[in-house]
């Protein structure tokens, strides 16, 4: 049978949707890839309030890591990312396999939990500088039950500030966590809760082994809403301790802002958040990889 | 007919005149503690008397918080009718980029350069001999603001220098009393710091260090001192609770705390609270060692914006605060220094007069954000913030690493 038209060639099919794409297509060059772009540039001068173009090679970056105040902040960062990571995860899902238990107010309960991730953090950030506050908040109520030696006062302790705002991190954002997690949970096949059953597999290993690779996609979703989350982690510090005691709860993107704005030098604050993006191009790469590759595989 | 037509042209001459006159400009600046409110409600009257109106853009936070803001601001394209910023190096980028407004017009029609005290205020506005800022007043940080109360309840006389209050401390802690207060923020410890250096090292080793950027002498043993002095200070105000300096003061003003060092903005606070100086507190100048003050303070720029009206309003605005009448009004309120001395201030209190007498006396130094760029003073400030902080950076860490950011300043 002779073809009659001649195949389309494969750029021209579905021309109204690439059409239609363009205007994103040209935002995300110019803001995001265009931006990052002069952003790096500018981060080898030595521009202070405005941007100049006095190249200084590395020297911004040899100051950068050889600043305390950015190693503190760095190593915060993996504190908090590493923690808030694992137990967002962690309390999601028990949160969500808790509720997926065919509870009664299930709704109530699912509202009270995501309710807080309908604050923002500056918000999170104060509401919880008083509960933390030892004159007023938690150490203040245990004391005057009875308790008068208990000591709770992570904001004021350099050595486990870091948790202080773990804390209130993890109390805004678990709640969406558990959302996602439920409607993976909800997407399971019931079929195969009741072929376990039949199999006679205790419920938690059917979470265990089961069901939790079938939600792999869902973990990845929830993985890089948490990891985005992390390493922009700014107005939560700000609200609650404005980097302090001294410099101990400090994260790079509060030093970003700190050098542009208030230092008036902005090749330094472009060389750290270049470093920045390093650190999430580290991340994103493996993962666009496995997720993207393995497709391919299948 | 031609009568009514006068009268009817007159009228709409008046109309617009006045419509033209009556030109709206919005300020910006940090001033939100009761005192500083108190002051600042004083120019926008005398704004809005002279027939314009003063639309308050008032930035809650620190000068930290609000400086990013009222810089990205001017350069975004969106500039406020006239701003506060602390004048020295902070604007001179702005002043390159042709972003402030020239007011050399003004400086020469109100004769700024004869009554201006002292003129190094003026020359900080100045850039290739033309002014681009009316300074407002003078601001000095060098004050030991220390509680009555606190010492009476600790029993113990109040101290006459930093020396003694030193001594004090252990008393004023057994009472249960913070020695020394000092907020969280960043600027407050660096700023005692600063102070310290000052007082201690005596004004030759500061200005070698500050002015001259030698790293020799911030290497060397007056320095040590220095150091010494802010180790015994992070000691004695490990145990303040607070964040902003207001409430600091306000430690003091309630006996909560023996002392607290900070500029003389302090000043509103305590009359705000009614406590007279000598009687309910006392203040001194130089800790009690160093009788020198810094003359920093605010100033007012005024970027270019495309409105010609505007642009006169922003003149006669900043005409009008150099004025004497406003310079006595404001002043007052703020517990800051005039920037002249031509001017009558009878009704002030007794640190005020203290402060006024060392400027008549000449004994003044530049503030640091005249002498170092807004880089080095923030490297400064998180050296010195994390050493307060952490008891374990011995104080010869330290000294080592604030004389590399001073070498380094160019």
């Amino acid at each position: 049978m002779a073809a009659t038209q001649q195949p389309r060639p494969a750029w021209l099919k579905n021309m109204s949707a690439k059409l239609a794409s363009i205007p994103m297509v040209f935002t995300a060059l110019v803001i995001f890839v265009g931006c990052t772009l002069w952003t790096v540039y500018y981060s080898f001068t030595n521009s202070k309030l405005l941007p100049n173009s006095n190249f200084v090679g590395l020297d911004q970056y040899t100051r950068l890591w050889e600043t305390n105040r950015w190693l503190v902040s760095v190593e915060n960062l993996v504190i908090y990312g590493v923690c808030s990571l694992i137990l967002s995860l962690v309390l999601g899902f028990l949160l969500a396999a808790l509720l997926d238990q065919k509870i009664r107010f299930e709704n109530t309960f699912r509202s009270i939990f995501l309710y807080p991730f309908a604050l923002s953090f500056i918000v999170t950030g104060l509401v919880w500088q008083w509960i933390l506050n030892p004159e007023y908040g938690v150490q203040h109520l245990v004391r005057q039950l009875g308790w008068t030696s208990f000591t709770f006062d992570p904001l004021y302790n350099a050595d486990i500030v870091i948790y202080g705002i773990l804390i209130a991190g993890i109390w805004q954002g678990s709640g969406l966590i558990m959302c996602i997690m439920l409607a993976g949970l909800r997407g399971i096949d019931s079929e195969i809760w009741k072929a376990a059953r039949v199999d006679g597999i205790p419920t938690w290993k059917t979470y265990l082994w089961v069901v939790i690779p079938m939600m792999k996609p869902v973990f990845i979703t929830a993985l890089v809403l948490i990891a985005s989350g992390i390493v922009k982690v700014y107005d939560l510090v700000v609200a609650q301790t404005s980097g302090g005691p001294g410099i101990a709860s400090e994260v790079p993107a509060k030093y970003v802002y700190d050098k542009m704005f208030q230092a008036q030098n902005l090749g330094q604050g472009f060389a750290a958040s270049t470093m920045m993006l390093l650190s999430v191009v580290v991340i994103l790469i493996p993962w666009a990889y496995l997720q993207f590759g393995g497709k391919r595989r299948g | 007919m031609k009568m009514i037509k006068t009268v009817l042209a007159a009228t709409v001459a008046l109309g617009l005149s006045q419509a033209v006159y009556a030109t709206e400009l919005e300020v910006t600046h940090w001033w939100t503690s009761g005192g500083e409110a108190a002051a600042v409600t004083e120019l926008a009257k005398a704004f809005d008397a002279s027939g314009d109106k003063w639309k308050d853009g008032a930035i809650a936070g620190s000068g930290g918080t609000a400086r990013p803001i009222i810089i990205s601001r001017i350069m975004g394209g969106d500039p406020m009718g006239a701003t506060q910023l602390n004048h020295g190096k902070q604007a001179e980028e702005l002043i390159a980029a042709g972003l402030l407004l020239d007011l050399t017009e003004v400086a020469e029609k109100e004769k700024w350069r004869e009554v201006i005290k002292p003129v190094s205020l003026l020359d900080s506005c100045t850039v290739n001999g033309k002014v681009y800022c009316a300074p407002l007043n003078i601001h000095s940080w060098q004050w030991l603001w220390l509680s009555h109360k606190a010492f009476a309840d600790a029993k113990v006389e109040v101290p006459k220098n930093w020396d003694e209050l030193v001594a004090a401390a252990p008393k004023l802690e057994a009472a249960g009393k913070v020695p020394l207060a000092v907020g969280q923020q960043p600027w407050q410890s660096a700023g005692v710091f600063n102070v310290m250096a000052i007082a201690i090292a005596g004004m030759d080793s500061w200005k070698a260090v500050f002015v001259d950027k030698k790293a020799e002498v911030a290497t060397g043993a007056e320095f040590a001192k220095v150091f010494a002095a802010a180790d015994q200070a992070r000691k004695m105000s490990a145990k303040t609770n607070v964040q902003d300096w207001n409430q600091a003061t306000n430690l003091v003003i309630t006996g909560g705390a023996g002392g607290q060092i900070m500029g003389d903005w302090a000043q509103g606070e305590f009359q705000l609270a009614n406590q007279t100086a000598g009687k309910d507190y006392t203040c001194l100048p130089g800790l009690g060692v160093n009788e020198v003050i810094s003359t920093g303070g605010d100033a007012f720029y005024f970027p270019v914006v495309k409105d010609k009206e505007k642009t006169e309003a922003q003149k006669r605005l900043a005409a009008l605060m150099v004025s004497q009448q406003v310079q006595v009004a404001f002043n007052l309120k703020k517990g800051s220094l005039p920037v002249r001395s031509d001017i009558d201030l009878n009704t002030a209190n007794d640190c005020m007069k203290k402060g006024l007498k060392i400027l008549a006396d000449g004994k003044i130094l530049p503030d640091v954000n005249q002498t170092l760029t807004p880089d080095t003073v923030t490297q400064i400030e998180d050296l010195i913030v994390e050493f307060w902080n952490d008891q374990k950076i011995s104080p010869a860490d330290a000294q080592a690493r604030f004389a590399k950011i001073i070498s380094a300043e160019k």
